[in-house]
């Protein structure tokens, strides 16, 4: 079963310091893993940087590529899950042109259903923005697409685990 | 208000000078015991050996005469010594320079410490003159790097440096600082460090685990070792041997391993992998329980994994986590510093003999004998061989020498066939294969213990490649010996085109200088030996003499390191020929 790919959301708890994205994104590199997407947050623990890193490989790899990320000296914790082990969202923003709010009756309807909201509209564009599951914001993208769009972005994942995490007790056990 | 521990009080109350921050990183190299550093300046590092000029009398730096020497030696140094070595260079192409070592002391687990000069802060990604992203570049390679651009960064970034170098697996840090901070003055005070939190160098040994080793052990009717140089880095030799001697278990090592036993202790079956010895390789896969302490299972060790000890229940002793089960399943782990996990192990074990099972090892290795060993050490074709070279430098050094070798067949012969009595005696490029190394890794293995015959073993490919370190022998009259094993060939190379690419010789054959002349240009003595009736006689002079000395020892040209697992094959599969 080892050998089988899967997607793989990866938490690393970090302090925060210049250089360590190098020092984490070369151990992918190493193994010619592609990073599907990237994020970097502050955490729940003050000074201590998160970074969600989401991957496909397959588990006997992701166990040793989370072996060589946590040997890094300023690493504190790293962690692996599986989609059915956390609770994720990406987000997304459309800049369309406002004439289309108008003209096209059913965009309305669109940005309605996907529950999207509306950032700012001015009288050029407007722009819109879409927090969710991969496949809603590829939904909303494919759905809009069709009318033109003048900007798309779209976030790397960021996930809480449904299991805890215990960097708190971690660092408060290196204090004592 | 906080509360200050006693320690944080006594460092806030400790006196402060207000230094440069070039005199700073000097300071902090002497706080850290630091009596030698080799290095080279340039541009961007000048502030720091200005200070070093001052602090002569203090500290011992060494003019090699190549950045990569540089960090050979400081190689050399920690190797021999156990200490940190500590390599200087200037920003640029000095500090590229660097490289190679630093990749070599990462995947070698050596602690070093390199310090760099870079251009000044204001400077920094602007493509100044000298300026390379050495932070950057070095990443991959270093166990931890940091770029000082504040004078009041430094004692704390050097105490971290230090601490990570030797703490837990050891490695190389480098430390890169701007010219205007070292120029800068500000308020020194000096704390070494003691922990990071993000940090956990040791991991805690575990009671169960250990049991469950022990059960395996005692219960195992053909158990057999494999060490690494996680007993030498953890000064784990005595403890090994207790643990080996007690539980009668045939004990083979890796290449980084080798001397942590003393090669004639009776438990020694000698070494494994790629050119290793015979019995502990067929043997890896007949063995009921392998127990691993300390080593890696590098696949020059392993040969074909899927065919490596699968009938044997794996032990890994391991003070890295990130090892476990990296390349080869284990059913038990016991992380830990190897001396404690060694220590623990001893009383659970039981005492035992495995005499038929050690009977075997003896088999094979009479075999070995008489197909390879025999003739490399005793031949009676007329060329030389490598292997009586090592025989002769064994009988005269009786096993007391440190040997630092090179990369390639010579390598592979001093490995197979130097007689250790000294733990941390076998000094070489085990993991990445530097060529180029054994000359200045040998300069800084002297300096570290100067009342040891420290005798480099190179050859003639690898020679050329840091031969110009023999100027940094010259100047600082470091009594090293250095024999060259030539056979006008990249042996290794040469082997593999003859066995595997249809000895298509494609650019090994090498035509050589006369290389006792160019010793002597160096005013180094030097000789060259092209018979066996002169071979002990140049050997004995050369181990006699109280200066550096040269030995040139002209051997045939087309001779094979034999046995030999061939790549990707199992390591049962060893050649003998």
């Amino acid at each position: 079963m080892d050998k089988e790919i899967k997607q793989f959301t990866v938490s690393v708890y970090t302090e925060n310091n210049i250089g360590l994205l190098n020092r984490i994104s070369a151990i992918f590199q190493r193994r010619h893993i592609n990073i599907e997407s990237i994020n970097s947050s502050a955490s729940e623990i003050d000074g201590v940087t998160r970074w969600t890193i989401l991957v496909n490989m397959t588990e006997d790899q992701m166990k040793k590529i989370i072996g060589q990320i946590e040997k890094q000296v300023e690493v504190i914790k790293a962690y692996y899950h599986t989609d059915e082990e956390t609770i994720y969202q990406e987000s997304c923003m459309f800049k369309i042109k406002s004439d289309l709010l108008f003209e096209e009756r059913q965009i309305q309807n669109i940005i309605k259903e996907s529950n999207a909201r509306i950032v700012t509209v001015n009288k050029e564009f407007f722009v819109l923005e879409k927090s969710g599951r991969r496949n809603e914001i590829e939904l909303l993208h494919r759905e809009l697409s069709t009318f033109g769009i003048m900007q798309f972005v779209r976030s790397g994942r960021i996930a809480v685990t449904k299991d805890e995490m215990k960097i708190t007790e971690m660092l408060a056990a290196f204090n004592n | 208000m906080e509360t200050l521990t006693v320690k944080q009080k006594q460092y806030l109350e400790q006196p402060k000078e207000r230094i440069s921050g070039s005199e700073a990183i000097v300071r902090c190299l002497l706080a850290e015991g630091v009596d030698v550093l080799y290095g080279y300046p340039g541009g961007a590092i000048m502030p720091v050996y200005d200070e070093l000029y001052k602090y002569q009398d203090k500290i011992h730096h060494v003019l090699t005469r190549h950045e990569q020497g540089a960090m050979h030696s400081a190689q050399g140094y920690a190797r021999i010594s156990g200490k940190v070595g500590v390599a200087m260079a200037t920003s640029g192409p000095g500090a590229t320079n660097l490289i190679t070592g630093i990749a070599d002391a990462q995947i070698d687990s050596t602690p070093i410490v390199c310090i760099t000069g870079q251009v000044a802060s204001h400077l920094l990604g602007s493509d100044a003159f000298q300026e390379t992203d050495i932070v950057g570049i070095s990443t991959p390679v270093t166990k931890w790097n940091h770029q000082i651009t504040k004078a009041s960064e430094i004692p704390e970034v050097m105490a971290k440096a230090f601490y990570i170098a030797k703490s837990g697996r050891p490695g190389p840090v480098l430390i890169d600082i701007t010219k205007d901070a070292q120029f800068k003055e500000f308020d020194f005070q000096y704390k070494k460090c003691e922990g990071i939190r993000s940090y956990n160098p040791v991991p805690i040994v575990e009671d169960s685990k250990l049991e469950d080793a022990a059960d395996l052990i005692n219960n195992a009717k053909k158990p057999m070792i494999v060490w690494g140089q996680g007993v030498i880095l953890g000064q784990a030799e005595d403890e090994l041997k207790a643990v080996i001697e007690k539980a009668g278990i045939p004990s083979a090592w890796t290449i980084m391993g080798a001397s942590a036993i003393s090669t004639s202790h009776p438990l020694n079956i000698g070494m494994v992998g790629m050119h290793g010895n015979y019995a502990p390789n067929v043997l890896t896969n007949e063995c009921d329980v392998l127990i691993a302490i300390g080593m890696r299972f590098d696949d020059r060790v392993t040969g074909k994994l899927d065919e490596y000890a699968k009938q044997a229940k794996v032990i890994h002793f391991e003070i890295d986590p990130a090892e476990i089960d990296k390349n080869v399943k284990t059913d038990v782990a016991v992380l830990g510093d190897s001396k404690e996990s060694l220590t623990k192990l001893l009383p659970l074990l039981n005492a035992n003999s495995h005499t038929e099972w050690l009977q075997k090892f003896k088999d094979l290795y009479a075999i070995e004998f008489e197909k390879v060993i025999k003739n490399d050490l005793h031949p009676t074709k007329e060329g030389l061989t490598m292997g009586e070279v090592l025989n002769e430098i064994n009988t005269q050094s009786k096993g007391e020498a440190a040997i630092v070798s090179d990369v390639g067949q010579h390598q592979m012969i001093a490995c197979r066939y130097a007689e250790f009595n000294k733990s941390k005696s076998n000094i070489t490029s085990g993991g990445l294969g530097t060529m180029g190394f054994a000359l200045p890794a040998a300069i800084g293995a002297k300096m570290a213990a100067p009342d040891r015959e420290v005798v480099a073993i190179i050859g003639d490919g690898g020679y050329q490649m840091t031969i110009q370190e023999l100027g940094t022998i010259f100047q600082t009259k470091v009594p090293v010996k250095i024999v060259v094993l030539n056979n006008d060939f990249l042996g290794m190379v040469r082997q593999w085109q003859q066995l595997f690419f249809d000895k298509r010789y494609a650019s090994t054959e090498m035509t050589n200088p006369d290389f006792v002349a160019i010793a002597k240009g160096y005013y180094v003595d030097a000789k060259r030996v092209t018979k066996r009736e002169e071979l002990a006689f140049a050997v004995e002079e050369m181990m006699q003499s109280k200066d550096a000395y040269f030995l040139e020892v002209c051997v045939e040209k087309e001779d094979n390191v034999f046995p030999m697992v061939p790549s990707g094959a199992s390591v049962s599969d060893i050649r003998l020929e």
